[in-house]
């Protein structure tokens, strides 16, 4: 770990990233003699610059230590608390991103390329997960839109498939006697959900790039969808003419649709989806705030789905 | 399920110069005690209620598992602790209490209306409401005078609800998570292992019961 850093820092106070790369290099060769092996590369944490945006909420952000110690991240375990103890092991370094299917300009991308290439953005979003709790996380990432254009999508391209890393050897989770899921977790988007500008590929956190348990070092952020239309890890991101399978749907098609929006009026068939427990909001005593529309997005993404039975494309 | 085996493991050694059972209480009550306080203390992690909530009730599963094991462990070992089943059962019981309190109270708010809706619409909360009724009777007969009172013979008829309440709270369990974990399985796995012992064993004693008598 490097410095914690205070939430609010100038874009002039932030370390060029020449200098941290030399710091990073450093580090990861003092960890290797310091721990050999043990210690992976990759996993420090580096500041990120970040424009604000007009996107962000103003709630009081979830701490830190919650964000990255209460995740869902079923590769490295079922447990609230399994991502961060064990997703230490996946390595983020080197990071490449396919993006192919219907596009103009195929491409493969490095994440180091995609984050010096792209308009960083602090993005403070709410985050419901279906489970009925939420989080105020500051992201920090890029447009996907940005991402979109980049390689041209063809006419025929309707839909926009992703892909998470498949690496048992670094993944517990993924070697367990009992598959939670089909591996390799994919999403899935509509071209016209994915260019919306509240939808970002993000690749920080609290203004340092994302710690391997919150999906390093690239992953989606749909923030009026439930939390696991976010997919992690992304390795591939493919455009597509049918609406392409996605990794809970497969699992229990009752339960998780493809839109998966945040829908306070349409409860999961096994609980109520009305209201929601903010983490970190009064511990033992926590009270539940009624979940919004949308999870209070609606202005941006409710033209998405003018006409459409919410009820039936849940 | 350490938990689980450490509480007959301990029991198993002491075996011997038997243990007074309000020991069984006092160690039995530690996992409670012990997350109400790190709970006020903050020391739950992230969502400190909802690890309460499920704490107390994997608790009150374990206690009841305990409590299945008891005649298998004297038939299959010979390792009596017979007197201690009751205490184990009543400890299944508190810790159901705890966890349903814990959820109207912290969960719910005490938000009738939602707590209503919830155990009509949702199963595993349907199921869990009717796995706590079960065992009120249980608990409520569990003492020496309701044996003399009922007699032996309906008391052990009564008491035969464990069985149904066991399969309520293991499905109880399946149910409220997402996907199939291994946890639930695993002690799904337990309380039909327990309850098909049982199974195995009447049927097989049937004839040569019927053929005593003659």
């Amino acid at each position: 770990m490097l410095i914690r850093r205070p939430a609010d820092v100038l874009p002039s106070e932030i370390t060029p990233r020449e200098v941290y790369l030399n710091r990073r290099q450093w580090m990861a060769g003092a960890a290797g003699l310091a721990l050999s092996a043990a210690l992976p590369l990759g996993l420090e944490a580096a500041p990120l610059s970040a424009a604000k945006s007009p996107f962000s909420t103003d709630e009081k952000k979830t701490s830190r230590e919650d964000v990255t110690s209460y995740n869902n991240y079923y590769e490295f375990g079922t447990g609230k608390e399994d991502p961060a103890a064990h997703a230490g092991t996946l390595k983020t370094a080197p990071w490449t991103v396919n993006v192919d299917g219907m596009v103009g300009k195929p491409a493969s991308f490095a994440v180091e390329e995609l984050i010096k290439s792209s308009a960083l953005e602090e993005r403070i979003y709410r985050m419901r997960c279906v489970e009925g709790w939420s989080m105020v996380i500051p992201w920090v990432g890029f447009p996907l839109a940005d991402l979109i254009k980049r390689v041209e999508p063809l006419g025929s391209a309707k839909y926009v498939a992703f892909e998470t890393a498949y690496r048992p050897e670094e993944m517990s989770g993924v070697q367990s006697m009992f598959p939670v899921l089909d591996w390799p977790y994919v999403e899935g988007l509509r071209l016209d959900e994915a260019m919306n500008p509240l939808a970002i590929l993000a690749v920080g956190l609290y203004g340092e790039t994302l710690p391997n348990q919150n999906g390093a070092p690239i992953r989606l952020v749909v923030p009026w969808k439930y939390g696991f239309k976010g997919i992690k890890s992304i390795t591939r991101i493919s455009f597509v003419e049918k609406q392409p399978e996605t990794s809970w749907n497969r699992q229990a098609p009752g339960e998780y649709g493809f839109y998966a929006n945040v829908n306070p009026s349409v409860d999961h068939p096994r609980w109520s989806q009305a209201t929601e427990r903010r983490i970190g909001e009064g511990g033992l005593f926590v009270k539940r705030r009624p979940t919004l529309m949308f999870n209070g997005y609606a202005d941006q993404v409710a033209s998405l789905y003018t006409g459409m039975d919410l009820r039936k494309f849940y | 399920m350490a938990g689980r085996a450490s509480v007959q493991g301990e029991k198993k050694g002491f075996a011997l110069p038997q243990v007074p059972k309000i020991a069984v209480y006092l160690v039995g009550f530690i996992p409670a005690v012990w997350l109400f306080y790190a709970g006020v203390t903050d020391r739950l992690g992230a969502d400190p209620m909802r690890y309460l909530e499920q704490g107390l009730g994997l608790w009150a599963l374990r206690f009841l598992i305990a409590t299945l094991a008891i005649t298998p462990l004297r038939q299959l070992f010979s390792i009596n602790l017979l007197r201690y089943r009751r205490a184990l059962g009543l400890l299944a019981f508190y810790y159901a209490a705890l966890h349903l309190l814990t959820y109207l109270v912290l969960d719910q708010g005490l938000d009738l209306p939602a707590i209503v809706a919830d155990i009509v619409k949702r199963p595993y909360i349907t199921i869990g409401m009717a796995t706590f009724v079960i065992l009120v009777p249980l608990a409520v007969t569990s003492n020496n005078a309701a044996i003399r009172r009922m007699g032996g013979q309906a008391w052990a008829k009564l008491h035969r609800l464990v069985y149904a309440a066991a399969i309520g709270a293991a499905l109880h369990f399946l149910l409220v998570v997402k996907s199939w974990p291994p946890e639930p399985i695993v002690y799904a796995a337990i309380v039909a292992v327990l309850l098909g012992y049982r199974l195995i064993r009447s049927s097989v004693k049937k004839p040569s019961a019927r053929r005593r008598p003659a």
